[in-house]
């Protein structure tokens, strides 16, 4: 391989063209690294969700038995309700926010912007499991601060057990997640603003369009590419969501499963009970999910507006 | 538009802007007070000022859990972790922004794809890897990954494309400059801070990794920052001071690191997401 562009050299002028080899060189680690940490556990993954393993003993050939059982699993469609449940409950507030700030930063001179977009940025940034733990210690039991704050201000039913509740352990989780992504959100819309052209926002304006008009009519539809693709990620992050309601609540998602997700199924499945081949299933069923879901909400998403291109 | 409705809405503005902000901030605030107060205190009244017991603190949280244990293991992943990524992300984002070769978009199509795969779903057979590679315990799965990261690759090919030109590269090629010389001492200088941007996201993300060390670390003394957060709750019970204390140690340095970069970080999310 290496030897037949030095032959070739000396007839074409010395380009890019004659080190096509350099380039498969440059890019090879890439392919190694990826077929080994990143194929591989995929199709072995594949492959044991029709076994059945321990982790100990050789893995036991099944079948489709272990996709027979998760179709009969009341717990698995409760831990995949849970997770889309709180995901909606973060996704529609964060980006309800994150469209009220962008309009505020677009029309109205606001100044410390920037030290905005960094404050709300930062939780963002935390590690996922401090933010889960921090969350708890504020609110659990009788005397966390937060219930001090409440019974000082003299909230009726105070102090409030907030774990001993689904509906509110649920909307913690949502709420926590919210804290975590709005501002990470409200940075990407706004990136995507500065490339509507600002003389359109004139000529709106000159003919007499309000603000919110404005903003429905110009900005949404050009930034639509941007919410798209937020829309997405948010979901496939929101799907595989485990650190934030593992160390908010505990590893069972308590009080009565309430936030058991996918993925701390998924791992309970696994490295608690040891049924590695069923968990396997749980992924590979989950992935089929997450691609049919987002494959629809990006047809559908696109076909609203055929006009800008993704 | 009637001047006092716009100074209503400029005041609503205004309240919702502090609003957002205190709710951000005051959890932190908290969190660094109370690991200063002793648990008593803590569960007694809701602290405003700094109280004396950061000590007494340091010294609990420390004879159960070895806190700087954890801290030292993430930097011994992150750092390799975070330099592979920008290092061999420039490297192969060159490859495929500067050289032509069959298959190329192929090839590329499958660093676009392998950018999409939820990773923490293969979860179990990266589990099963380890164990055939005998690396359960040991930092190489969460560090050699680094090699092989598709979001940096993506970014710095935008980026090689951009702002070096042919003439760059062929200029020392007739000098006689080796390929992987003019990778290392013209391109990568040239790229330099967009590697750095691309180096702090992976430094974060790494940092704050969770599942996979949580499955692949067996031996408590190898555990990382996150996985030690979350086992603390079971071992400190009632010892709210300590534990204050431990997430501020955890939360602090993605604190230093975002107060000393926010500019890059914010820049580097802007331009990634105008792509």
């Amino acid at each position: 391989m290496q030897a037949a562009p030095e032959m070739q050299a000396p007839r074409k002028r010395k380009s890019r063209l004659d080190r096509g080899w350099h380039g498969y060189l440059f890019i090879a680690p890439f392919f190694v690294v990826f077929l080994i940490f990143g194929l591989y556990p995929i199709i072995s993954t594949f492959q044991l969700s029709l076994q059945k393993w321990d982790g100990m003993m050789p893995a036991i050939q099944i079948g489709l038995r272990n996709y027979a059982r998760i179709f009969g699993d009341q717990v698995f469609y409760l831990s995949l309700w849970n997770t889309i449940r709180i995901w909606f409950g973060n996704a529609i507030p964060q980006f309800g926010m994150a469209l009220v700030l962008t309009a505020i930063f677009t029309f109205f001179r606001v100044r410390g912007k920037n030290f905005y977009r960094a404050v709300f940025y930062l939780p963002n940034l935390i590690t996922a499991t401090s933010v889960g733990l921090l969350f708890n210690l504020l609110l659990e039991g009788d005397h966390s601060p937060i219930n001090q704050l409440l019974v000082t201000l003299g909230v009726s039913g105070a102090p409030i057990s907030f774990f001993m509740n689904k509906t509110l352990t649920s909307g913690l989780v949502s709420f926590v997640q919210w804290w975590m992504w709005f501002g990470y959100t409200t940075v990407i819309i706004l990136a995507g603003t500065t490339t509507v052209d600002k003389s359109l926002y004139e000529a709106a304006m000159v003919d007499g369009a309000s603000k919110s008009q404005t903003f429905w009519k110009i900005t949404i539809p050009l930034i639509q590419p941007t919410l798209v693709y937020l829309a997405i990620t948010s979901f496939i992050g929101g799907m595989q969501l485990f650190d934030v309601p593992l160390t908010l609540s505990n590893n069972l998602g308590d009080p009565g499963k309430a936030v058991l997700t996918v993925s701390m199924y998924l791992y309970n499945q696994g490295f608690k009970n040891f049924n590695y081949g069923y968990s396997a299933t749980i992924s590979c069923v989950l992935f089929l999910f997450i691609a049919v879901m987002s494959g629809f909400a990006y047809k559908a998403m696109r076909r609203k507006d055929g006009m800008y291109k993704l | 538009m009637k001047p006092n409705k716009f100074r209503f809405s400029a005041l609503t503005i205004r309240l919702l802007l502090i609003f957002l902000t205190v709710l951000c901030a005051v959890p932190f605030v908290v969190v660094f007070i109370n690991s200063t107060h002793s648990s008593l205190d803590i569960i007694k009244q809701f602290n405003i000022l700094p109280g004396d017991s950061l000590g007494e603190n340091y010294q609990t949280m420390q004879s159960l859990v070895d806190i700087w244990r954890g801290f030292v293991n993430s930097v011994v992943i992150t750092v390799p972790y975070t330099l592979l990524t920008g290092y061999f992300g420039a490297m192969i984002a060159y490859g495929f922004a500067k050289y032509r070769f069959r298959f190329k978009n192929v090839l590329y199509a499958i660093v676009l794809v392998s950018m999409m795969i939820p990773s923490q779903l293969s979860i179990i057979g990266f589990y099963r890897l380890c164990l055939n590679l005998k690396m359960t315990n040991s930092y190489l799965p969460f560090i050699i990954p680094g090699i092989a990261n598709a979001t940096t690759v993506f970014f710095l090919r935008g980026m090689i494309e951009q702002s070096i030109s042919d003439s760059m590269i062929e200029a020392p090629r007739i000098e006689g400059c080796s390929e992987f010389g003019i990778f290392n001492r013209i391109v990568l200088p040239c790229i330099m801070p967009g590697v750095a941007t691309m180096c702090i996201f992976n430094f974060v993300a790494s940092w704050n990794a969770y599942m996979g060390p949580l499955i692949i670390l067996q031996r408590k003394e190898l555990y990382t920052m996150p996985v030690m957060i979350s086992m603390i709750k079971g071992l400190y019970v009632t010892n709210y001071g300590a534990m204050y204390l431990a997430v501020a140690i955890s939360v602090i340095p993605i604190m230093i690191v975002f107060a000393i970069f926010s500019r890059y970080i914010i820049d580097g999310l802007t331009t990634g997401s105008e792509k």
